[in-house]
């Protein structure tokens, strides 16, 4: 175990997943009390055509998915602020549009099959010191947004309509929250491939929220869990030589499970 | 029924409103209401009726079709603050939330700059929370309250602004019958320096407590500080129980147009 920790691909590997892992539980609260897992997977998926165009384009994947996961979540705010009973039909569409412009932009651009993979399953042992950069960013961002506006934002998700009249600007905050859930949703494809990011953004805040009764802890509780899935994942992966990604969603579902007859087993005694 | 409100002055005005939510389906059709300072306003009629629409428009949270709105002699959205607004208690709904981070929500306007609540605005909302007794529930967890004790908790939010006029929806929806007396009187101890707009189904909750009456079904069918029973049926399009609830003093009934303000 020692001999693998002192390859700086591992190192960057478990960099990436602590730092992720802090987006990801403060921006994953947001995501489950606010009931849009739905919304968060259809960015993630959204954000393959980004990749596609990127590759058939020859320019940087990741900025092709922040791209086209910045721009699907603005989208979808539109259509549901006009109105709400049509968003769970623009979160469908925008899901499946995104998939199929990249499924076409990768076919044109005759990418190898292993690149694509790595997307979708994620590629923790490839990341590179510019993930770290760009996860250490999106914490910085994430956390000061977060702790600046805290109470606006516990407002906003606990009831828009009284926060309107108190003056918050709720349309705004839906919109920087559906910014920053895109941005890091792009930072989980690296962690865990789009396919599995609804899993890191909704498994440890679900947990989190059985044992706490405040979102500010739920936002560190959550946080702490992603973290310690990520690194446990990471490392059973390396030792069982299995995909990181897979192992750490198996870890956090295993856990979820836990959690939920532990709460069962409090609630009946209760 | 008491007496209406002493003072003239109009804190709500509403002119030939017509608002909703579908196009040629007004939920609210041509409403002229005006409230005076102090009144305690209770807005009566079927479920569908309107009631909410009505809030909703003076609010501000609906822009009507056409007709005007004045909330404190301006637009609605300018008295953002000034108006305490307490929606519907819904039972079901779970969210990670303490009991004054809710009330502390009432002080959003009040705080004003970004950053974290103050000790100021911590000692306010726990001074409503003594108001309302439910104080020693401060560091609870929402969820775990009553009906009746989530009511009190969202009136101590809707207080914590210092508004002047105190709007509320359907605020007995989910409580029961005792506590719903406690509850009226304290409403009329808050009405003495606020004025009360309170929207509810229950003509059970048309209490001795308010001053006057509006009772809407898409159109604004009475407004004054009588009611007849044939307006309440005409609205409901029903027969009505009015006759029926004993706790209706006398003169709610029978008095159709004699004294009215409209």
């Amino acid at each position: 175990m020692n001999g693998i920790l002192s390859y700086t691909f591992m190192q960057n590997a478990l960099a990436v997943s602590v730092l992720a892992s802090i987006a990801a539980g403060i921006m994953g609260t947001l995501v489950t009390v606010n009931r849009m897992s739905a919304l968060a997977g259809s960015i993630a998926h959204a954000s393959f055509g980004g990749l596609g165009l990127a590759y058939a384009a020859g320019f940087d994947p990741l900025a092709g998915a922040t791209g086209f996961a910045v721009l699907s979540s603005l989208g979808i705010a539109a259509i549901s602020s006009s109105s709400s009973r049509r968003s769970g039909t623009a979160m469908a569409a925008v899901w499946a549009t995104g998939m199929a412009t990249g499924l076409v932009f990768i076919k044109l651009s005759g990418t190898y099959a292993a690149d694509l993979m790595s997307w979708l399953f994620g590629s923790l042992l490839a990341v590179s010191s510019r993930d770290i950069l760009y996860a250490g960013a999106l914490d910085v961002v994430v956390l000061l947004v977060v702790t600046v506006f805290y109470k606006e934002f516990l407002a906003v998700s606990y009831d828009g309509q009284f926060s309107r009249l108190q003056g918050v600007p709720v349309n705004l905050f839906r919109i920087v929250f559906l910014v920053l859930t895109a941005l890091t949703a792009v930072l989980l494809m690296r962690v865990t491939g789009l396919i599995m990011v609804i899993a890191m953004l909704s498994i440890p805040p679900a947990i989190a929220e059985m044992f706490t009764g405040s979102l500010r802890r739920m936002m560190v509780l959550s946080s702490a869990l992603a973290a310690v899935f990520s690194v446990s994942g990471l490392l059973l992966a390396t030792v069982l030589d299995l995909p990181p990604g897979a192992v750490i969603i198996l870890i956090s579902a295993l856990c979820y499970t836990v959690a939920l007859l532990v709460d069962r087993a409090r609630s009946a005694r209760a | 029924m008491k007496e209406g409100p002493a003072s003239q002055e109009k804190v709500i005005r509403l002119e030939d409103v017509t608002a909703g939510y579908q196009r040629g389906k007004p939920v609210i059709d041509g409403i002229d209401l005006e409230v005076c300072r102090n009144d305690f306003l209770a807005v009566i009629g079927p479920n569908g009726g309107g009631k909410s629409t009505l809030i909703k428009v003076i609010l501000g949270l609906l822009e009507p079709w056409h007709g005007t709105v004045e909330v404190l002699g301006g637009p609605p959205g300018q008295a953002w603050g000034e108006v305490g607004y307490v929606p519907q208690v819904m039972p079901e709904e779970t969210f990670p939330i303490t009991v004054m981070d809710v009330v502390l929500m009432g002080r959003l306007k009040s705080a004003g700059r970004p950053g974290w609540f103050g000790g100021k605005d911590r000692r306010r909302a726990m001074e409503d929370l003594e108001r309302l007794d439910v104080a020693d529930l401060a560091y609870t967890d929402m969820n775990s309250l009553s009906g009746g004790q989530k009511q009190r908790v969202l009136i101590a939010r809707a207080l914590a602004g210092d508004p002047e006029i105190l709007m509320l929806d359907e605020p007995v929806a989910s409580v029961d019958h005792e506590t719903q007396e406690s509850f009226f009187n304290l409403l009329a101890r808050m009405n003495e320096n606020m004025t009360i707009v309170m929207v509810t189904h229950d003509v059970g909750a048309v209490s001795s407590h308010i001053k006057s009456i509006a009772c809407i079904n898409r159109l604004l069918v009475s407004h004054g500080d009588t009611i007849s029973q044939e307006t309440v049926s005409r609205a409901y399009g029903c027969p009505f129980e009015l006759i029926s609830h004993g706790g209706v003093p006398h003169r709610v009934l029978g008095r159709n147009d004699e004294g009215s303000r409209r």
